[in-house]
Order: structure tokens, then C-alpha cells, then sequence
């Protein structure tokens, strides 16, 4: 039981990988219509979400200190979930009030990736350190374990970033795609939640 | 007296033949490449898979154009009497620009280019001309346009060459762009854009624009490799009309190597040949691969 779980943190530390890198990258298209495709934008997507991710994983690691269990690790997809879709649903109206109120496009296009990223990003950053948490077992592996949700995570990154810009944006429109990262996430946080519930009610991480 | 003029011959022969660099750089977005042939100066960005001239002239017949594509967007000039507010959206050596003021001395030109590198080398090298009424701006185009409409502002003839053989900017080419292009089009204004697409992007562009401006004209010789799209002006073109055209615009753009006459049999109305299917993608904002579409 232990290392199907196990496995199955491993495919969500992916996921969560894959959805941060999609969206970041998508974030570009979204910010182009009002900001513009200079150097800047770039600088400012990534800044944010740098930014963001740091905090998430100062967060997730403080988070889990206090009785960690799958079913919170669930939530914190759920949560993700939920701060992703302003994306799609509240772009235009966000980015026009800030085009009109800040005229230099650089701190127009970090305002705007700032209100847009921020907050879905930290969440999204605090699933790593859980997940560390919910996989070590004793201090001999705990680097090794690290290493092994770096590596799953950030292959999922990667995966993320080649497969939105190469094919999804081919297929899809882009509001489409951040929903339906929202949706992966929201079901693989209630995936987690209810695994919790059928198998591991009684299982106390040591 | 042999040595000289063996030296002269191959001073000469050097000269018409090989590619000199006279200047590179390499700027936020690209390499800028300086290259001179004879003749012949151009503006190119070196990309390793190819090196497209972005902008050609003659040195010593600075006024004559070199390109094809850049002598079909005066097509639009059928269109327009006298333009008096042009913006030109991607600077590139400045020649558009350069001839634009020489042929309408009044007229206020703005240019806006988002690579400050380019506007550098254009007034260095290729004696781009700014005055009281032509200024270049650095600027993405989107963002311009977008302000622009804020402003209330109109222009008479909007040029747009900001797409090159190897990269478009993808927000240049949506329907929310053309959108807010329209909207800051003068009533019996045009809409010149130069576009590459011999691909399948070719459907695509053209649903896009029909969807915001209806039907437009394809200025292009047989093959599709190469297109001017005008497009926004709501008076309908009569042969006549076309005819008194070419006789006003002969002698004027004579100088610069431009046959009005000739290019004023290149022109195909959509009306009686949309040459896409019904139910090609337009592209949006939120669909806009138009880099992956064109193979």
C-alpha cells in the first residue's frame, strides 16, 4: 500500500510540475495582446513566477510540519485549482485596467503577471516540500528522496513546456488549456482526498 | 601601369561581388548584419536558418526601391488620394518611410518598431530621415495601436511589415488585433500589410482578415509567395477610377522604380475568389499558432 501511494505522490509532484511550466508559458500569450511581446514580458513572467515558487515552498515546507496526510496534500491541488481558473476567466478585464492605469509596459506587464500568477503559483510551489514530507521515511534517504520528487517534478516541467507550446496551442484555445489544468488538478486533488479516505484514514506519517 | 590596373580590376571585381559586412551587432531581439555588394547595401538578421534582407538599397540611387514586396505597397496609393497620417508598424531600413515624406511632404508619419538597434542602423546606414513629421517610435506594435485607440487617434494609411520569413509576432496577426487596427482607421483609410505566407497559414491570415474587414484586395504576382493584403477602405474600386490613378501616380513614383500600371493588374479582389475554405480557423487571441501553421 505504502508504495502505491507512494507512487502515487510521484504522478502528482508530475502533474503539479507539468501545470506550472504550461501555464507559465502560456502566460506569455496571455499577457501579448496588452503588453506587448518584447523582452520584458518574458522577464516578467518569469520573475513572478520565481517569486512565487519560493514562497510556495517556504509555505508547503511549513505546512508540513502539523500531521501531514494525503488528504491535505489533496487540498492543496483543490485549492490550486480554484486560483487557477481567474486566468482564464478574469484575464481581459484585469490586464485593461492595468493597461490603462500604468503606461511603461514593463511594470504594466509585471503588475499584470503578478495579479494573474501569483497566488495559483505559491500554492502550486507548496506541493514539492509536501510531498518530500509525505515520502521520507528516515534521514538516511531523505536526500535521495528529494532528488528522486525534483527529478519527477521537474521532468513534468519540462513535458509541460513542450508539449503546451508544440501541440496543445495547436489544438486548443488557450483559456481552454489553463481549464483543463485546472480540472487535472482538481481531480487528481480529489483523487488524493479520497485515497486518503479508503486506505489510509488510520496511516500516520512518521 | 598593369600592376594598377589589375589592382583596380580586382578592386572592382571585390567590389560587385563579395558581401562585405560593414557593420553587425547583435541586438535584444537579433544579429543585425550590415552587408554591402557593389552596389547594393542591405539591412539583414542574421538567423542560422537563413539570412533574409530585411532591406536593400542602392547607394547610388538611394531613391530607387529594391524589393518587390516594399514597391506592391504603394498598390494602396490606388486606394488613397493623399495620405496625411501614416503609421508604418515595423521600421526595418526605413525606405517605406524615406519615400513616403519625399512623395507626401505634409504628411505626418509615425514608425514604430519594437528593436531600438534597428532604428539605429537605419538612420546610419540608410539615411532613414526624421523630422518634425517623421519620428520613429521603439515600441511593440500591439501596444501602439492599442494606446492609439485610447487616444482617439486616426491614421489614412497604416503599413504593416513587422513579419519577417523566419518569426511573426503571433498577437500581430489576431482578430482582436485587426480590431483594434479597424478602429483607428480613418473612415476611407488602408490597411497595407506585407505577409509571407505561401503556407498554410495562407487560409488562415485570409479568414482572419475577412472576418474583421470583409472582402480586401491580394496584391501579389502569379505564384503566392509573396502578398500586400489591403484591406479598410469602404469605397468601392472602379476600373476608372484605377485608370485615373495610375495616370496621377506614373510620373510620381517613377523615380523610386515603382510601375503603378503594372502593379495596378496585380490586383485580386476576394470578392469574386475567397481562395480559402469556408471553414478555415480564424485566429484569435486565444488561438494563434500561427509560427506553427507556417510549414
Amino acid at each position: 500500500m505504502l508504495n502505491k501511494t507512494n507512487a502515487l505522490i510521484y504522478f502528482l509532484a508530475f502533474s503539479s510540475g507539468f501545470s506550472i511550466m504550461g501555464i507559465e508559458l502560456l502566460g506569455g500569450r496571455i499577457l501579448a495582446p496588452f503588453f506587448g511581446s518584447s523582452v520584458h514580458i518574458w522577464g516578467s513572467i518569469i520573475t513572478v513566477f520565481m517569486l512565487s515558487l519560493s514562497f510556495g515552498y517556504l509555505l508547503g515546507g511549513k505546512l508540513s510540519i502539523k500531521r501531514p496526510n494525503l488528504a491535505k496534500y489533496g487540498s492543496i491541488f483543490l485549492l490550486a485549482s480554484i486560483m487557477v481558473l481567474p486566468i482564464a476567466l478574469f484575464a481581459n478585464p484585469i490586464m485593461e485596467f492595468i493597461f490603462t492605469h500604468i503606461e511603461d509596459s514593463r511594470y504594466g506587464s509585471l503588475l499584470a503577471s503578478t495579479a494573474l500568477f501569483f497566488v495559483p503559483t505559491i500554492i502550486l510551489g507548496m506541493i514539492s516540500p509536501y510531498s518530500v514530507r509525505l515520502l521520507v521515511t528516515d534521514s538516511e534517504h531523505s536526500g535521495q528522496v528529494a532528488g528522486g520528487l525534483y527529478f519527477v517534478s521537474t521532468l513534468g516541467s519540462a513535458l509541460g513546456t513542450i508539449i503546451t507550446s508544440f501541440y496543445m496551442v495547436l489544438a486548443f484555445d488557450v483559456n481552454a488549456i489553463i481549464i483543463g489544468f485546472a480540472l487535472t488538478l482538481a481531480v487528481l486533488g480529489l483523487l488524493a482526498i479520497l485515497v486518503n479516505k479508503l486506505f489510509l484514514a488510520e496511516r500516520r506519517y512518521a | 601601369m598593369v600592376l594598377y590596373m589589375l589592382m583596380l580590376l580586382s578592386l572592382l571585381f571585390s567590389n560587385f561581388s563579395v558581401a562585405k559586412a560593414i557593420h553587425s551587432e547583435r541586438s535584444l531581439y537579433r544579429n543585425i548584419l550590415v552587408e554591402e555588394t557593389g552596389n547594393l547595401r542591405c539591412l539583414k538578421f542574421d538567423e542560422k536558418s537563413s539570412q533574409s534582407s530585411q532591406s536593400c538599397m542602392y547607394i547610388n540611387e538611394p531613391k530607387k526601391l529594391v524589393f518587390n514586396y516594399t514597391k506592391l505597397v504603394f498598390s494602396s496609393l490606388l486606394l488613397i488620394e493623399d495620405p496625411k497620417k501614416v503609421l508604418i508598424i515595423g521600421l526595418g531600413g526605413g525606405t517605406l518611410s524615406n519615400t513616403i515624406s519625399e512623395l507626401y511632404p505634409k504628411a505626418i508619419i509615425e514608425n514604430i518598431e519594437i528593436d531600438p538597434a534597428v532604428i539605429k542602423v537605419a538612420r546610419d546606414y540608410f539615411y532613414f530621415k526624421e523630422s518634425a513629421k517623421v519620428t520613429a517610435k521603439v515600441q511593440d506594435g500591439r501596444i501602439f495601436i492599442k494606446r492609439a485607440a485610447l487616444k482617439k487617434q486616426q491614421f489614412d494609411w497604416i503599413i504593416l511589415d513587422a513579419f519577417n520569413g523566419d518569426y511573426i509576432p503571433e498577437h500581430l496577426l489576431t482578430k482582436e488585433f485587426f480590431e483594434e487596427l479597424k478602429s483607428v482607421l480613418a473612415s476611407d483609410g488602408v490597411i497595407a500589410a506585407n505577409t509571407f505566407s505561401s503556407s498554410k497559414l495562407y487560409e488562415h491570415e485570409s479568414a482572419t482578415y475577412y472576418a474583421v474587414f470583409g472582402d480586401f484586395i491580394n496584391v501579389s504576382r502569379k505564384n503566392h509567395s509573396n502578398r500586400i493584403i489591403l484591406a479598410g477602405n469602404k469605397n468601392t474600386l472602379t476600373q476608372a477610377h484605377i485608370n485615373k490613378r495610375v495616370n496621377e501616380l506614373t510620373p510620381l513614383l517613377l523615380p523610386y522604380g515603382v510601375n503603378i500600371k503594372a502593379i495596378s493588374q496585380m490586383l485580386h479582389f476576394t470578392k469574386n475568389n475567397h481562395d480559402w475554405p469556408e471553414n478555415t480557423k480564424v485566429l484569435t487571441d486565444q488561438y494563434s499558432p500561427a509560427n506553427l501553421l507556417n510549414f
